[in-house]
Parts: structure tokens; sequence; C-alpha cells
């Protein structure tokens, strides 16, 4: 079941507005092929980032929904710096991260279960909280077998006395911008 | 010489070694750090994906600190994703009348306010733009004596913004590297990727890049580099076959400027790097690469004919 597909015949407001901003940023573009080139992790993509300038362009929602390519960007810049047109392309990447963040299905919320305990961690403690986003990330992600991976790591650092429990010096500060950037992007 | 210091979350963290290995290294060159009062995450590489508006409030909310309380300072940010967000304020908010309303309007939820002028730096542009390379000569009390350095910069404190040193061929830490009688080893990975948060979301992607960087620095005595990420990717999946295996200590440029300064392991906190071992302490501490002359035993030689 593709349950993208199913939603993407009718855009919503914010998604629609998500995906003009990133049309106006990459229709410059011409092809040529370099960022792909220039890309450290295009092996993993399904969808090449030149190829996914060519749908944005065509305004492809559903075929960019079901790609995994901008989830496998990890804003290095190099495309960035070497796009002959000047486009900002890591910023494009993250813009579909959040076009597919707004879409969310289960699938897309696993890929942005990480970056969400992270907001989370940072509106409650102010500082990110190490010893508490990992926990905070394994719930999102609901993958039993995530907190196994990053046992001997966690072990590793504990030895090294890298792991500290969760300081309260900055917590709740941060609660007045958040709520108010939550306000104004809801209501734009 | 004296800076607005924003530490960031993570040399609070696992990176205290950096936090605390600038302070020292600053503090012996003369240069006067003073903590933004009250300061919060940047948001990381983790603010973009969620929230536009988000990725430009928390950066800006720093800077307008530093902005009120410490008037005509820069900041100074060690963390190469802290200095990118501080930066990109500067470079994409303030010039951009709706969106610099924007993020003025949401400060102002906390009382706050960025007028747009405070200087965003990175410790590598102070160490070779402010201070000089001579001051940091003239500070060596025991120079590391030809220890093979291979320089790691990373993407975000070149990219995309060229401010002080060529993004394609960087040279600033190399020059630093030999200033402190390092030997910096020419490659070609000192730019490239570590996976940044990919090793979080996907580590069998980041990894392929972990064990290109790793394989390339054999025969180095160690890996500078000047950001807590890639210090953590670089050296948390050594034991991980999927990095190919490789071992050699990850080292931040300012632990190993402490070391020839005269500090002593424990102020510069060599024991928080998990990639150190006996053996490599061991030529940490008695500059073993000093006897370059073949068949002396030495175990740092030995490892890589
Ligand atoms: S490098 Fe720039 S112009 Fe070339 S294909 Fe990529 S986005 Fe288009
Ligand atoms: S910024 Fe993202 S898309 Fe661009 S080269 Fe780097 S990883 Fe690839």
């Amino acid at each position: 079941m593709n349950q993208t597909q199913a939603h993407a015949w009718s855009p919503d407001a914010v998604t629609r507005e998500i995906l003009e901003e990133l049309r106006g940023e990459i229709g410059a573009c011409m092809q040529c092929g370099t960022c792909t080139a220039s890309c450290p992790n295009g092996f993993a993509m399904d969808i090449t980032p030149r190829q996914m300038w060519r749908m944005v362009q065509f305004g492809m929602l559903d075929r960019i929904l079901e790609s995994k390519t901008f989830w496998m960007c990890s804003s290095c810049y190099m495309c960035t710096l070497r796009c002959p047109r000047g486009l900002k392309l890591t910023r494009a990447m993250g813009a579909l991260k959040r076009l597919a963040r707004q879409r969310g299905t289960w699938k897309i919320r696993k890929n942005s279960a990480f970056y969400d305990a992270f907001m989370e961690n940072v509106e409650k403690y102010g500082r990110v909280q190490e010893t508490s986003l990992m926990p905070g990330y394994f719930l999102k992600s609901r993958d039993p077998l995530l907190p196994l991976h990053y046992l001997p790591l966690g072990v590793r650092m504990m030895r090294a006395g890298k792991l500290h429990p969760p300081s309260s010096a900055q917590k709740g500060r941060l609660k007045e911008l958040f709520a108010k950037v939550r306000e104004m992007e809801e209501e734009s | 010489m004296k800076y607005a210091y924003y530490p960031g979350c993570s040399l609070q963290e696992s990176a205290r070694e950096f936090d605390v290995s600038v302070r020292a290294v600053m503090a012996a060159l003369g240069v006067e750090l003073v903590d933004i009062p009250d300061w919060t995450c940047c948001g990381a590489s983790a603010a973009e994906p969620v929230s536009a508006l988000m990725n430009y409030a928390l950066p800006a909310r720093n800077l307008a600190l530093a902005e009120q309380e410490l008037p005509g300072l820069d900041v100074l940010a060690p963390c190469s994703a802290c200095y990118l967000n501080l930066l990109k304020v500067n470079r994409e908010v303030v010039g951009n009348k709706d969106l610099h309303a924007r993020v003025n309007e949401a400060l102002g939820a906390s009382g706050l306010n960025y007028r747009g002028t405070v200087g965003v730096r990175h410790i590598l542009d102070v160490l070779v733009n402010d201070i000089g390379l001579d001051p940091i000569k003239e500070r060596i009390v025991n120079d590391l004596g030809g220890m093979r350095v291979s320089a790691y910069y990373g993407c975000q404190i070149l990219r995309p913004y060229e401010v002080f040193d060529d993004p394609r061929h960087p040279v600033s830490m190399d020059n630093v590297l030999s200033a402190l009688g390092a030997k910096p080893l020419p490659w070609d990975m000192g730019n490239k990727c570590c996976g940044a948060s990919l090793m979080v979301t996907h580590p069998e992607v980041a990894m392929h890049s972990v064990a290109a960087i790793l394989g390339a620095a054999d025969g180095s005595d160690a890996v500078a580099t000047v950001c807590p990420l890639c210090q953590m990717n670089l050296e948390a999946y050594q034991h991980d076959s999927a990095a190919g295996g490789h071992h050699v200590p990850i080292l931040y440029l300012t632990q190993l400027m402490g070391l020839a300064f005269g500090l002593e392991e424990p102020s510069v906190l060599l024991d928080k790097n998990m990639s150190m071992d006996g053996s490599m302490r061991a030529g940490i501490r008695s500059r073993a690469w000093r006897h370059e002359a073949p068949g002396e035993g030495d175990e740092t030689l030995a490892r890589e004919t």
C-alpha cells in the first residue's frame, strides 16, 4: 500500500507553498548533473539530485514524496558549492524533508524521527542533552532493535566519561520561542 | 583580544575535551573568551528539516543575546554546525527584510531582537587571521616533533560560505599544524563529508564515507579535526568492521595545540578520546615519531610499513 499516492492529488496549502518556493529556487537548473556527481551519498539515493530538480520543476509531488533521496542528504553543501547556476541545493534538500514531513506517512515519520526527537529535546532542555535525546529517538522510531545497535557505542562512551545526566540549567528556556514559531507557521 | 564565546551543546556533552582544550589554548594565547549568557541550542542540522523559521530563530536568539549583552565582540564558535547556523543568520536573514522581520517577531516572544551587527567567527579563522602563526609558534614548549597528522576540515566551516579558506583546497589547519612542528600529510579527504547526522538516521550509508576517510588516513599518527560531529563519527565506529578496521586517533586541533604548548594530557582531556589506546597515548607522550630511523622498534612506525 502506498499511502503517499492516495493523498498526492489534493495538496494542502502548506505543501503547495513549500513546493512553490522550491520551484522558484530550482527554476534555473540546467540539468548539467554536477550536483549528482558531487554528492557523497548519491549511491544510496533512488532518484539522483539532478532528476529530483527536474521533478521539482514539473511539480511531480507524488514521485518526490515516494523518494528517499532527500533523507540521504547529509547537508555537506558540496552540490551547493559546485552548482554552476549557484542554486541553493542543500537548502532545497532541507525543504524537501519538510515537504515530506508535512505529508507524514509512517515511512516518513521513521525518517524524520531523529530530527523530531532532537527538536523536542531542544524545546524541553534549551540545550541538547545527549543522554535523553537517544531514548527519545528510539521511542519515535518505534524500532525495537534500534537501541541494540547503539548499545556498544553507548558502553564505550560511558567508559570514556562522555555521558552525563541531563542538565536542567536551561530547561524551559525556549518555551515561548517554540510556541510563537508554531503559532506563526500555522497561520502563514 | 576578546570574543563572545558560543560553546554549543556538544561541547557541554560528549565533546567536553574540545571545550576544555579551546579554553586552555585561548588562555595560553592571551585571548579572553566570555560565554554568551543564557545561550541555547542553535538547532544543529535538525531544525531545517522540521521548521524553516526555527532554523533561523534558534541561532538568531544567541546572536541577539551577544549583541545585547556583549556589544562589539565577535562570536567565536568552535563547532562547525554551530558556526554555520550562526553565520547563516547574518548571510540569509539580515538583508532580507521580510525574513528578518519574521525572525524578530519570533524572538520578540522572549523580549529579544537581533539587529544584525555581530560578526561570526570560526576558531580556525581566529587562529590563523586574528592571532596568527607567529604567536602560536612563540608559545610552543614541546613541539610535535614531526608527528604525521592528516588535517580534516569537514564540510560546514568552508561550505557554502567561503569565508577564511578555499573550500576546494583548504590550508589553514595544515598551516597551524606545521607551526606546531607536526608534519601535515597530503590527502584528498580533508573536505569530504563524514556523514554528519546521517550516521544516526542511516548509518549504513554514512559508514561508507567514514571508511573511505579512515582508509586514506592510514599512515597518519593522528587525524586533526575542529568539529565535534566529525570527531565522533570518525572515532566512534573504528571498532565496527563496516568502518574498515582502521585505527587512528582523532584529536581536536586544540588538543594538539595544548600538548605542544606543554599542557599535560589531563588538561586537554586526552582520556575522553575513544580512539586513544595505550600505545597511541605512549606515542603521544614520548613523541615517538621524533625518531624516524627504521628499526627502532617504535610501535607507531611498526604499525604501517
Ligand atoms: S549542478 Fe545545478 S544546474 Fe547542474 S543539474 Fe545540479 S542543480 Fe542543475
Ligand atoms: S548537500 Fe546533500 S545533496 Fe548536496 S552533495 Fe551533500 S549530501 Fe549530496
